[in-house]
């Protein structure tokens, strides 16, 4: 049993739930198509107005939404009390946080894969910067979010009102990452500065609380 | 602890002054105590005695406030983690998976990925491993009995069972008895926590009391309390 195995089998069986149940991807979709239609019915942009906001309402969409999913991953490990069954199994603490962390970033992109055509629709979108600059803050961007996400969730599990709590301790650990998400996005887009500086802290972000994340899970699993 | 059970064999399970604390709550009161290989131990006791408390931190589910658990020769639980088996008053187990997916998955935390293993562990209490039907969709008895599985497909030395038998109906819950019985004749040194004693009685080695977090007698016999004409409490 090696932590890659564990890591594969639990995202394997999360993925299998969410086939089944479709719990997270269905929130998620509704709360970022509310958004995408409530903005567009809200304001009614130029093409050139459209670059400069869609930055910041591409990430509150995708951020909120994102906070739904993190809710369900450690809701299903709490129903039936199935945590306790990978507690006292010799798996290594940190296969399930990898997993339950990739689970939810392929959640998310899907919700990004699927909601990007209709941004681009409802806003008269065009990139005047690299395409594929966007790509990249949209995956570091994502792993950002998820990997605080997951952490925070697994850390609010045991608390009465958990829902709440996850953004409140979420949301300001992120604000460094959201605003490289943001202006790196508005950059790309309007194509008025280099997205690089924005990029790196993104990296940067990624590195540093992946890590504090990964040494710091396992007192929180144990955590009674 | 009063009236112990003798064993020559050695102590899979020493308790040295065993303290948990809930707050200024005392769910487990100094508790001294030894549990000897290949024994099968029933723990009675009233709703709040600290049964399920003195199992979870036996499982190294919950962190003792004072005291040691010496789990088969090491302090360290997490190395023997291979070697228990856990079964907790909840069962374990996802509901949006099939039986064998739940074991399948199960398996491999413990670094087992043959399918066998899962088929052979819901086998042995009874259940089909070809059902498809999910978990969520078990009866209560079902779910009982795949959650003893589940505790038991990596041949655990030592087994933990927190009230096995709730829910289950008198049928299946000898049968599971029997199965206890068997896992016991192997070498297999199981503990199990429950009300329902009767149901486990004929293949029981030793009867630990509990009462108000502390072992209060310990016997191979088990003795009823029952109720006089008069009203006061006897053991008989």
């Amino acid at each position: 049993m090696t932590t890659l195995s564990v890591t594969r089998a639990t995202l394997h069986k999360d993925l299998r739930m969410e086939w089944r149940s479709k719990d997270a991807i269905n929130s998620m979709l509704f709360f970022a198509l509310l958004v995408v239609v409530i903005f567009s019915f809200a304001f009614n942009p130029t093409a050139e107005e459209s670059r400069s906001i869609a930055g910041g309402l591409v990430w509150v969409a995708f951020l909120f939404a994102a906070v739904v999913a993190l809710n369900q991953t450690w809701a299903r490990e709490l129903r039936n009390q199935v945590l306790d069954a990978y507690r006292v199994s010799p798996a290594p603490p940190n296969a399930l946080f990898v997993a339950k962390a990739l689970g939810n970033f392929l959640f998310v992109v899907v919700l990004e894969v699927l909601m990007t055509p209709l941004f681009v629709v409802f806003y008269n979108l065009r990139s005047v910067g690299p395409v594929w600059q966007l790509v990249v803050v949209a995956l570091l961007g994502t792993w950002a979010l998820v990997v605080n996400g997951t952490f925070f969730a697994a850390l609010s599990i045991r608390t009465r009102s958990r829902e709440i709590m996850l953004p409140l301790l979420l949301f300001p650990i992120s604000i460094p990452a959201v605003l490289a998400m943001v202006d790196a996005t508005t950059s790309i887009l309007t194509g008025e500065a280099s997205p690089d500086f924005w990029i790196k802290m993104l990296a940067v972000y990624d590195l540093v609380f992946t890590a504090v994340c990964l040494l710091l899970f396992e007192s929180v699993l144990n955590a009674e | 602890m009063t009236g112990t059970t003798d064993s020559p064999a050695e102590p899979v399970i020493v308790l040295e002054q065993l303290v948990k604390f809930f707050g200024r709550f005392a769910a487990l009161r100094d508790i001294s105590d030894r549990f000897a290989a290949g024994r099968l131990y029933v723990v009675l006791g009233d709703n709040g005695a600290g049964k399920s408390t003195l199992l979870r931190v036996v499982a190294g589910l919950m962190e003792p406030s004072q005291g040691s658990v010496t789990l088969l020769g090491t302090r360290k639980l997490r190395e023997v983690a291979h070697r228990v088996g856990y079964m907790g008053h909840a069962p374990l187990l996802y509901d949006e998976l099939s039986g064998m997916e739940n074991l399948r998955y199960f398996a491999g935390l413990y670094g087992l990925h043959n399918d066998s293993v899962g088929s052979n562990a819901m086998q042995m209490v009874g259940l089909d491993p070809e059902l498809l039907r999910r978990v969520g969709q078990y009866s209560q008895g079902m779910r009982q009995r795949l959650s003893l599985a589940r505790a038991v497909l990596h041949d655990p030395d030592l087994i933990l069972l927190d009230e096995p038998f709730s829910n289950v109906d008198v049928h299946s819950a000898r049968a599971m008895a029997a199965v206890l019985g068997h896992v016991r004749d192997n070498g297999k040194t199981i503990v199990v926590v429950t009300h329902q004693a009767a149901l486990i009685e004929g293949v029981a080695d030793d009867f630990v009391h509990m009462s108000a977090g502390q072992i209060v007698r310990r016997e191979a016999v088990l003795r009823r309390a029952v109720t006089t004409n008069s009203g006061a409490e006897a053991v008989r």
